[in-house]
C-alpha cells in the first residue's frame, strides 16, 4: 500500500495545551483583528532590521504559547521551527536565548504543518515529553531576499501574493490531556507542475495540495464531507480556485468546506493583497489565532489544516528551474 | 492528479486574473506623459534662460532624478508607480528609483557591503547594455567614417 | 501658445513610449529589468540609424526623458566623440553623455541612504 506513504496516525494523539499567535498591525487590521496574542508596531517595532523584527515576533509567539500552556521554557523538550529567510535566520536568532534542543525545518510555507508534524511524531514516540513548533515570516524581509527593494516601483501582478508579518506557535504534550487532539499527520511528498512564475505561487502550490489531500482522504476513506473544515494554509484566491476545480475532477469535491489561510487573515480588496496572503506566518498565525481557538471551545470538531510550501528559490528561478510544491497535513480534534 | 503540465497551465491561465488593462495602459499614457510635460516645462525655461541644449537637456534629468530620489526616500514613488506602471518606470524617474531604492533598503547590510554594491542590482544591465550598444554603434559609425561616409 | 504645444508634443510622445513599456509588462512575461534594457539598447539604435532625432526635434524632453532617450543620448555622444577624436571615441563617448545622469543617480543615492528609512507598500 505505497499510496499511504507518509500517513501516520497516532494509537496516542498528542495534544495541543498551548498556543499562541503574534502578527504586524496591518495582519492585526484584518478580519482577526482583536484575535491576536500581540500586535507589533510598524516594520521594525524599535528593531534594527526587519531580519531582527522577525526574530523578536517569533521568540514572542513562543514565549507566549509556553506562557499560556502554563509550562517554563526548561519543560519543552524540543523546539521545531523555521521561516523563510536564508538559513531560517528569523529563527536562529529568535530562539536562541530559549535554550530549547531545536531543529530548525525549512518548507517554505507548509512549515508550520510540517513543524507541527515533527513535534507531534516525537511526542507520539514517547521519547520526549514536549515539544513546540514555531513558524514566523515577514513582509518587507522576505520581500527583499525574494523579489525587490521595498521602495522599488513596480506593478504587482494580480496573482501575487502578500507575505504575512505574523507568527506563531503550538505546544504539544504526551502527558497532559489537551482539548485538542493530533490525530494524524500527513507528510506530502514533492509536486510539481512546471509553474515558472513567481508571482503566481498558489497555481505552484496547488497541486501539491491536492496530492497530499487525495492521498490522505484514499488511506482514510474519507471524504471532504467528513470534516468541518479543510483549511488550505496560504493558496489564495488564484489557488483555492484551481484546488477547488481540481478536487472536482479527483471526485473529493470541497463544497463550502474549505478555507483559506491567506484569503482569512487579509480583507483582499481593502487592503490591496492581490491573491491573498502567503508565508509560513500566515497559516501559522491564523491557525493559532482563530482556528485552534474554535477547535477548543468546541465550536469546531475535526479540522484538515493543510499548509502547502511553494519551494522557491530565486537562483534556481533564474537558472529557468520552476518553482515546486510541498503540502503537509495535520488532522486536529477538537473534543466533544 | 492525471494532467499534463500543458492542460495544467491552461487550467492555471483560466483561474489567473489579468492585469486590467483597459485601466493600466491610460494611467501609464497620463502618467508618463506628465513627467514629460513637466520635463518638457523645465527644459523651457532652461532654454529661455539661454542655456545651451545639451545643458538644458542635463538639468531636466538632473531635477527628475532629484524629485524621484526625494519622493523614493519619502516613501511615496512607489505609491505613484503602482498607479503609473509603466508610465514611472520608462522614464529617467525609473531608471533614478531603480538606483535609490537599493541604496536605501541595503542600508541595513553597511555602506560599502550594502548600500553602495546593491544600488546597480536592477539598473546595472542599463547601463551594462547602454554601454554596449554605445559601443557597437560607435565601431559601425567609424567604419563608415574610414570609408569616407558622414555619420 | 507654442509653450502649450510644446507641452502637449512632449505628453503625447513621452506617454506613447510608456504606454510601448505597458503593454510589454502586462502582454509578455518581461520584467521590469528586462523592459528597461530592451529600451535603452532600442534607443541607441534608433538613435545610430537616425530615426530617434527626428522624435527629439519634435517632441523634446517626451523623447529624452524615456530611457529610450538615455539610449539616444549614449549614440549621440559615441557620434560626437568619434567625429572630434577619432578610434578612441568608440570607448568614451557613449559613458561620458551618460555620466551627469549616472552621476546624479549615485549622489542621490547614497544621500538617501543616509537620510530615510525604507518604510513598507
Amino acid at each position: 500500500m505505497n499510496k499511504a506513504r507518509g500517513v501516520i496516525f497516532f494509537e496516542d494523539p498528542p495534544s495541543i495545551v498551548g498556543f499562541a499567535a503574534v502578527a504586524g498591525d496591518m495582519e492585526a487590521s484584518g478580519p482577526l483583528k482583536g484575535k491576536f496574542d500581540k500586535v507589533f508596531e510598524g516594520d521594525m517595532d524599535g528593531e534594527k532590521s526587519f531580519e531582527k523584527a522577525e526574530s523578536k515576533m517569533q521568540l514572542c509567539a513562543a514565549k507566549k504559547a509556553i506562557e499560556k500552556a502554563n509550562l517554563k521554557f526548561e519543560d519543552i523538550d524540543i523546539a521545531f521551527a523555521g521561516d523563510l529567510l536564508n538559513q531560517c535566520i528569523g529563527t536562529n536568532y529568535g530562539l536562541r536565548e530559549l535554550e530549547i534542543p531545536f531543529a530548525g525545518v525549512y518548507g517554505a510555507c507548509s512549515t508550520m504543518a510540517e513543524s507541527i508534524s515533527l513535534a507531534s511524531v516525537f511526542v507520539a514516540s514517547g521519547f520526549i515529553d514536549r515539544a513546540i513548533a514555531v513558524t514566523s515570516s515577514h513582509f518587507c524581509a522576505s520581500e527583499r531576499q525574494f523579489r525587490f527593494p521595498l521602495e522599488y516601483g513596480g506593478q504587482r501582478p494580480l496573482t501575487a501574493q502578500w507575505t504575512a508579518t505574523a507568527a506563531g506557535s503550538v505546544v504539544l504534550s504526551g502527558k497532559v490531556e489537551g482539548n485538542i487532539k493530533v490525530k494524524a499527520v500527513c507528510i506530502g511528498k514533492i509536486v510539481d507542475y512546471q509553474i515558472k512564475d513567481m508571482n503566481n505561487m498558489g497555481a505552484a502550490m496547488a497541486p501539491a495540495a491536492v496530492n497530499t489531500l487525495v492521498k490522505f482522504f484514499k488511506h482514510t476513506g474519507t471524504y471532504p464531507q467528513d470534516y468541518d473544515m479543510i483549511l488550505t494554509g496560504d493558496l489564495g484566491q488564484v489557488g483555492s480556485t484551481i484546488l477547488s476545480e481540481l478536487m472536482d475532477r479527483e471526485g473529493y469535491p470541497l463544497k463550502g468546506k474549505h478555507s483559506d489561510c491567506g484569503l482569512l487573515l487579509f480583507e483582499r480588496e481593502r487592503q490591496d493583497v492581490h491573491s491573498g496572503g502567503s508565508g509560513c506566518g500566515c497559516s501559522a498565525a491564523v491557525l493559532c489565532a482563530d482556528v485552534l481557538d474554535r477547535l477548543n471551545c468546541g465550536k469546531l470538531k475535526t479540522v484538515l489544516f493543510i499548509a502547502t510550501g511553494a519551494l522557491m528559490s530565486p537562483t534556481a528561478n533564474q537558472q529557468g528551474e520552476s518553482i515546486p510544491g510541498v503540502a503537509h497535513l495535520v488532522f486536529l480534534e477538537g473534543s466533544e | 492528479m492525471n494532467m499534463s503540465y500543458e492542460e495544467y497551465g491552461k487550467l492555471v491561465k483560466k483561474c489567473s486574473p489579468n492585469s486590467p488593462i483597459f485601466k493600466t495602459v491610460p494611467l501609464s499614457f497620463l502618467v508618463g506623459g506628465t513627467i514629460c510635460a513637466i520635463g518638457e516645462a523645465f527644459r523651457l525655461w532652461f532654454v529661455s534662460l539661454n542655456m545651451s541644449k545639451e545643458h538644458s537637456g542635463i538639468w531636466v534629468s538632473v531635477i527628475l532624478i532629484f524629485a524621484t530620489a526625494l519622493l523614493t526616500g519619502l516613501g511615496v514613488f512607489h505609491k505613484i508607480a503602482k498607479i503609473g506602471g509603466a508610465g514611472t518606470f520608462v522614464p529617467i524617474t525609473g531608471f533614478a528609483n531603480s538606483v535609490v531604492s537599493p541604496a536605501l533598503e541595503f542600508q541595513t547590510e553597511g555602506f560599502i557591503l550594502g548600500v553602495s554594491s546593491k544600488m546597480f542590482i536592477i539598473a546595472g544591465p542599463v547601463i551594462v547594455y547602454g554601454t554596449i550598444a554605445s559601443i557597437g554603434s560607435g565601431i559601425v559609425f567609424y567604419i563608415i567614417e574610414l570609408f569616407g561616409g558622414n555619420i | 501658445m507654442d509653450i502649450v504645444i510644446s507641452l502637449i508634443k512632449a505628453f503625447c510622445v513621452g506617454g506613447l513610449i510608456c504606454v510601448v513599456g505597458q503593454f510589454l509588462l502586462d502582454y509578455t512575461k518581461l520584467t521590469p529589468a528586462r523592459i528597461l534594457v530592451g529600451f535603452v539598447v532600442a534607443g541607441v539604435f534608433l538613435g545610430a540609424i537616425g530615426i530617434y532625432k527626428p522624435i527629439v526635434d519634435f517632441a523634446g524632453s517626451g523623447a529624452t526623458v524615456p530611457l529610450t532617450g538615455f539610449g539616444y543620448l549614449l549614440s549621440e555622444g559615441v557620434k560626437e566623440a568619434i567625429k572630434e577624436e577619432g578610434i578612441v571615441g568608440i570607448l568614451k563617448g557613449g559613458l561620458t553623455a551618460g555620466s551627469a545622469g549616472i552621476s546624479a543617480a549615485v549622489l542621490l543615492g547614497i544621500l538617501v541612504a543616509l537620510i530615510f528609512k525604507p518604510k513598507k507598500k
